[in-house]
């Protein structure tokens, strides 16, 4: 056993989250708020080399990915790093000529996506980072396609201010990518790492709004005494902090699972993404709590984590409907009929 | 990174399986049961056979020097099948302190019969007033010459009915504050004056009050300095702090019931609820395996996992405790059913656990203990109250 990561996955961390504290302040986070998109961050963790790193099988392990999805959580990126990571490894998956020309589109800079789920109409909804993909990957049950258009570039304007568009994918030029087994495969891996990303980002928002949190009651004097001298307040922090760590570690086992190529791999995303899906909220809701009245104000920072720790699962769902789906993982679907 | 124990690990872990196998047989269960000793001298003698009561210590000490890595695969194994291992825990805290604060002599006494499976030591910490407040202890020891005289009362004395040995925390000096008038002794439990009258829990298991009337024991059964206590015990505190990795027994049970249900009782595998539960129950097991592994993953590299320890005490007991009820609500009225019961789910596995559960919580250090080591240690918070 050793949970020292990898050499290269500490340097591109720390690289990276050197490269978000200085670009990705609450400032500009809040700037960023009316479009969900931050332009020049994106500039500049794509010459970084953000989308390279996912599509290079040979430098790619989903250990790595979660670290970098982390690193963009705590700082609340305005970038579509886990849509690009996920899409990116995706498109990699697939050969032929049109997809080696996306492969090339997204080394240069243009931000792919993929819907979330296996797609029933045209209109494809609430879809992550589609107000500003360029290119937009969908699974039918049959075929994986791309459909190439202009980004909207307009928001569905929702709670977490998310790049969030409905698009029709009909409209534009649209490619068949993979067929059959084959596209069902790599888009059952893209869900799986979508899933695991969400979920390390989501620890990155809980471990930073924790930090803000902690830091605050710290300071804060009420009845004439600092807010965390009182036991209930330092005991949920310190079960927070607990969870905390229990969900980093099922991120990081998640991650190794699938590097290794373990069976275990997806049940273990799936419960990575249902318990920090759930907790997230509670840490960043207890820490905006602890701000008393101040928490409320737009001023503190503290509300732009609880809003995209609740926002961040629903993108692909309801997590109470997600435990359904991890006790099909663990005991197998119930047959047809059945209860 | 690699999360799995090791190839030397789960070498020791297929051999610990198959020991267990031959030795942990129903009759221990039923022994146990009707006892109510978390002990089985003929298992004891058994793992001293094969060297497993001090595995992990050094060679030179009388150990097989396996690593905490390999120490885990055990402890796993020993918690899969339910093995009463308490009263090895104990004497082996006792034994591992005595090793770094006893005397020469005593240590050439003891360690060599606690590693060959002759003795056992309990454990005469808590006291009626003191509960987690350990260092409040009253029960006196006088000098007396080359002797000390022990008056005084013990509560939660567990082993006390077998074991040969109490390791007996006692106040020497009320001058000073609590905390540095505390001296250590190992006391035969058949020294005169020691009476032990037990208590019934509500698991099921016995523990005892202890009395001590006037108990001469020489200056050679002190352990550490005369008020030197409350070092001896924090020695005592950083063995095995890492506690277990996994420990899925109850929720393997739960999926089995579930699994074997008929479509039409409450807990079949095929309803939705039943579903959700288990799956979090899983999730709930496997952030506990993984708090407690990375703890003897810290041991394993040499360090000390304190707050990690702490995270593990408070995510496994807590959890543990929550699933003993919310298991028992799946199962409907059949969970009432009790041990014994040809009817009873799980042979009344369950409803077992949820009476015995509630302790987690409380013993080796409470839940609120815990919590306050994480918030003082890890968040760098300011003393609560």
């Amino acid at each position: 056993m050793d949970l020292t990561p990898a050499p290269e996955t500490t340097a591109l961390v720390s690289a990276l989250d050197a490269l978000l504290a200085k670009e990705s302040t609450p400032a500009r986070v809040r700037v960023a708020e009316t479009t969900g998109f931050d332009p020049a961050l994106w500039a500049t963790v794509t010459s970084f080399g953000i989308p390279g790193l996912a599509l290079d099988a040979e430098i790619r392990s989903d250990e790595l990915l979660v670290a970098l999805a982390e690193t963009a959580g705590t700082h609340l990126a305005s970038v579509p790093l886990v849509e690009t990571l996920v899409t990116a490894s995706l498109l990699s998956g697939c050969t032929g000529e049109d997809a080696a020309r996306l492969v090339a589109h997204i080394a240069d800079g243009d931000i792919a996506t993929f819907v979330l789920h296996p797609i029933r109409t045209a209109v494809a909804q609430l879809v992550p980072a589609g107000a500003i993909a360029d290119i937009v990957l969908a699974y039918d049950g049959t075929d994986l396609t791309a459909t190439i258009a202009p980004a909207p570039e307009t928001m569905v304007a929702n709670v977490a201010s998310l790049p969030l568009a409905d698009r029709d994918l009909n409209a534009g030029e649209r490619l068949v990518l993979a067929s059959g087994q084959h596209a069902a495969e790599i888009f059952a891996t893209a869900q799986r790492r979508w899933q695991l990303l969400t979920a390390a980002q989501l620890v990155g928002i809980a471990d930073k709004a924790l930090q803000i949190g902690v830091e605050y009651v710290r300071g804060r004097v009420i009845f004439d005494r600092p807010v965390a001298t009182f036991q209930t307040v330092a005991h949920r922090l310190a079960d927070h902090v607990t969870d905390l760590d229990g969900a980093r570690l099922l991120v990081q086992e998640a991650a190794w699972a699938a590097d290794i190529h373990s069976p275990r791999a997806t049940e273990l995303a799936t419960m990575a993404f249902c318990f920090i899906g759930e907790k997230a909220t509670t840490i960043v809701g207890d820490c905006l709590h602890y701000h008393g009245g101040y928490g409320f104000t737009l001023e503190y920072d503290i509300q732009l984590y609880y809003r995209r720790a609740r926002a961040y699962p629903l993108v692909w769902g309801p997590v109470a409907q997600e435990w359904q789906r991890l006790a099909d993982e663990l005991y197998g679907a119930v047959p047809m009929g059945a209860a | 990174v690699d999360f799995e124990l090791g190839e030397r690990s789960e070498a020791f872990r297929a051999e610990v399986r198959e020991f267990l196998d031959e030795h942990m047989t129903p009759a221990v269960r039923e022994r146990v049961r009707a006892s109510g000793t978390m002990h089985d001298w003929e298992l004891h003698k058994a793992l001293a056979a094969k060297g497993w009561i001090a595995a992990g210590w050094p060679v030179e000490y009388g150990g097989q020097g396996r690593s905490p890595l390999e120490m885990t695969a055990m402890r796993e194994e020993l918690k899969k099948r339910h093995v009463p291992v308490e009263g090895l825990g104990m004497t082996m805290l006792v034994t591992h302190t005595i090793r770094r604060c006893g005397t020469e002599a005593m240590k050439a006494d003891i360690i060599p019969r606690a590693i060959n499976g002759e003795i056992l030591i309990c454990l005469g910490y808590s006291e009626p007033q003191g509960g987690s407040d350990v260092a409040s202890a009253r029960t006196s020891a006088a000098r007396d010459g080359e002797h000390w005289v022990i008056d005084g009362q013990k509560v939660f004395t567990t082993m006390a009915e077998t074991a040969q040995y109490v390791f007996l925390l006692t106040r020497t000096n009320t001058s000073v504050p609590k905390h540095k008038g505390l001296t250590m002794f190992l006391v035969p439990l058949d020294t005169p004056g020691i009476t032990i009258d037990p208590i019934a829990t509500l698991g099921g298991e016995r523990t005892n009050q202890v009395f001590y009337d006037s108990v001469r024991v020489p200056d050679s059964a002190r352990v550490g300095e005369v008020d030197g206590g409350w070092d001896v015990l924090m020695t005592a505190l950083t063995y095995e702090r890492s506690g277990i990795g996994d420990d899925s027994r109850m929720y393997n049970t739960a999926v089995d019931v579930a699994r074997k249900a008929p479509d039409d009782a409450p807990y079949s595998i095929t309803t939705s609820v039943v579903r959700e539960r288990l799956a979090r129950m899983a999730t709930d097991r496997e952030v506990a395996k993984l708090l407690g592994r990375r703890s003897c993953w810290i041991e394993s590299t040499g360090g000390i996992p304190t707050a990690e320890s702490s995270m593990h005490k408070l995510f496994n007991a807590e959890s543990h405790l929550r699933w003993s009820t919310e298991l028992l609500d799946l199962l409907g009225p059949a969970g009432l059913r009790e041990v014994g019961d040809p009817d009873a789910p799980a042979d009344g596995d369950i409803v077992e656990e949820f009476r015995r559960a509630v302790i987690l919580p409380i013993w080796g250090g409470s839940s609120e203990v815990q919590r306050r080591i994480i918030a003082e240690r890890h968040l760098q918070l300011p003393r609560s109250d």
